[in-house]
């Protein structure tokens, strides 16, 4: 490999990991605000968040939900969050989630980014193993 | 006597603590508490106000506890553990309140669960404590500045703006407990 490819590869290296950053940490923020009320791995006054893309709104065993989440139909994937991010008392009325919304479109999809991201953190893989 | 002429923080907690719970949160709280008259002037509003205080009041119940868990946790050394105590006394002060204001909104308020879900096995020193503290204010912050512009009456949007300051308190000075800055941007979201 000569100096030219070297540098290259580092260059790449260092723009590939800054890109990986970039994909998490604006979401990882945006899901700070959401801290006082859920967590990734269970739950609090809201439901948990891991395995939340493609669950079925309002069908976490346990958590009491509003009934108005239980009835909503909703299957939580990109499009749907997005809408219920955006105004979740709008899209869905007599949710107890009684918050405004998050306006800014490209903060709702760093979120859900991170949402993904964060259902392979290790708090949640642990949460998809069968007890023994 | 205002806090304003107050010369010392000790003095204004003395004050502070001999009033009746109801003034505990000052002038914008007794918004809340001390009129009866707020549920009659409510409207249309009424019970989705009241769904909004009740799930503050839901997380004014689990930072209650939460620091309840720091307290007993001997993790945290003076002047820290007066400090959590000190903040959760405020949000005893929060959740009196809006239960109250829950009930004459005619709703009924949510009680604290039997138990809460918190990450213990992560909390091994007094950082770790004061770090997930501040997690937690700081939505606290994000959740009533959510819910500010939601209120029917915007005289709950006062008292829940006057909650979120001191809960932005709370998160500015755990902050800096941990090293951080303590105020980091000049909006919170």
């Amino acid at each position: 490999m000569n100096t030219y490819h070297g540098l290259l590869l580092v260059v790449l290296a260092f723009a590939a990991s800054a890109h990986g950053a970039s994909d998490k940490l604006p979401g990882e923020q945006v899901y700070a605000r959401c801290a006082a009320c859920h967590a990734l791995a269970y739950d609090r006054v809201g439901p948990r968040h891991c395995g939340l893309l493609g669950r079925r709104a309002g069908s976490v065993p346990s958590f009491a939900y509003s009934p108005a989440m239980k009835n909503s139909g909703l299957i939580w994937d990109e499009k749907t969050l997005d809408r219920f991010l955006a105004q979740p008392m709008k899209v869905v009325p007599g949710t107890a989630m009684t918050y405004d919304g998050i306006p800014d479109p490209k903060e709702r999809s760093d979120l859900i980014a991170y949402l993904k991201y964060a259902n392979d953190a290790p708090e949640c893989r642990a949460l998809r193993i069968p007890p023994h | 006597m205002s806090f304003l002429h107050l010369t010392h923080p000790q003095e204004a907690r003395r004050l502070f603590l001999g009033q009746s719970g109801l003034m505990l949160s000052g002038a914008a709280v007794a918004l809340l508490a001390g009129r009866e008259a707020l549920a009659a002037k409510t409207g249309d509003g009424k019970a989705q106000d009241s769904q909004i205080l009740n799930t503050a009041l839901g997380a004014e119940l689990e930072a209650i506890a939460a620091y309840q868990l720091g307290a007993e946790s001997k993790l945290l050394q003076q002047p820290v553990l007066d400090l959590a105590l000190s903040f959760q006394g405020h949000h005893k002060a929060h959740a009196e309140l809006l239960a109250k204001t829950v009930e004459k909104l005619g709703g009924k308020p949510v009680v604290p669960k039997t138990a809460y879900n918190f990450p213990v096995n992560q909390l091994k020193s007094q950082e770790d404590v004061l770090r997930f503290a501040a997690r937690l204010e700081q939505g606290a912050v994000s959740a009533y500045l959510g819910a500010v512009p939601l209120f029917g009456n915007r005289e709950l949007s006062k008292a829940a703006a006057s909650i979120l300051g001191d809960e932005a308190m709370h998160w500015a000075v755990l902050r800096q407990a941990v090293g951080e800055t303590p105020v980091p941007m000049a909006f919170v979201s």
